[in-house]
């Protein structure tokens, strides 16, 4: 049987996103407005500035960057034959282009990837059309890339 | 500093990291939302653990609401989870608005490869320079967003 249809791979996956909706819900991270009030610099005069997503993104990023460390010294991960590094890694126009049109988006609706999907144990007022935009944009993505970039998207198998 | 709550924030960022690195240590994998989400097409058997991932995401985010309520939103006792209503000067209206941050937010994810997990968390960790370039450059266009539209 392949490695990623096996039970400990699959529930690897499992707690890892069941711990990835807790600590959206404690960090409050899942509410787009907290997320919109970091983002909104220009309340930082007037003391209404909310910098609760710098902390969240500095502990999570420490403390993987921890498990990088512990990573490296493993010839393999503990379920499957190896470590999914992005293979490309040129700072390309690609790049830059997608960032800053994902910023627009994020800062729209104060809402990125994570907390939409997480979003969905709430069942808010346009969810559902977010998601269906989500997913049509990110299949958007995909054709306008499609042809010489698989080296690109780097993902899968 | 209005509603800032340094402690949920701390150990929330704790979990988002403690869940990056067990995929990464268990699975080997990046635990980036967009990359996860939008690889579920085509459908092949890798799909099988980025729903489970997906689904349990959504649960872990439930069960936390239930066992800490009013925390933030969503909880019995919080405040209702809410999506933000456009900007009075946008007269297209508010689900037109939503519709065109969930576009752009799935394809710039998409064509830059990550989003606020995938390069934020696991990317900056694993010290990629595309990562940090993307982070800043996403940072920097949201917060002029925010400015520039007044969403809040």
């Amino acid at each position: 049987m392949e490695k990623h249809l096996s039970l400990p791979y699959l529930a690897v996956a499992a707690i890892a996103g069941a711990v990835f909706g807790f600590g959206l819900y404690v960090s409050q991270m899942v509410d787009p407005l907290k997320v919109l009030h970091f983002l909104d610099f220009k309340a930082i005069p007037t003391g209404g500035w909310d910098p609760s997503l710098a902390f969240v993104m500095g502990v999570g990023l420490v403390v993987m960057f921890v498990a990088i460390r512990v990573g490296n010294r493993l010839k393999q991960p503990l379920f499957a034959t190896k470590f999914h590094q992005p293979a490309y890694t040129r700072i390309d126009a690609r790049l830059i282009l997608g960032a800053a049109i994902f910023g627009v988006g994020w800062g729209m609706s104060g809402i990125c990837p994570g907390p939409a999907i997480s979003l969905i144990a709430f069942w808010p007022p346009n969810i559902v059309i977010y998601l269906l935009a989500l997913f049509v944009g990110s299949y958007g993505g995909s054709l306008a890339m499609s042809g010489g970039s698989e080296k690109r998207l780097a993902p899968a198998q | 500093m209005e509603h800032f709550a340094p402690i949920p924030a701390a150990i929330g960022g704790a979990l988002i990291g403690l869940s990056a690195a067990i995929l990464w240590l268990g699975n080997g994998r990046i635990a980036g939302i967009s990359g996860i989400f939008g690889q579920l097409l085509p459908a092949q058997s890798a799909v099988v653990w980025r729903l489970t991932f997906l689904a349990f995401l959504i649960g872990g985010t439930f069960l936390a609401a239930y066992i800490i309520p009013g925390l933030g939103v969503g909880g019995p006792s919080g405040q209702p989870a809410a999506l933000v209503t456009a900007p009075s000067w946008f007269s297209a209206g508010t689900p037109v608005w939503i519709v065109v941050s969930g576009l752009l937010t799935g394809f710039g994810t998409k064509i830059g490869n990550g989003c606020t997990s995938g390069h934020g968390i696991c990317g900056l960790a694993r010290l990629s320079p595309r990562s940090f370039v993307a982070v800043g450059v996403f940072f920097v266009v949201a917060i002029a967003t925010v400015t520039l539209t007044g969403v809040v």
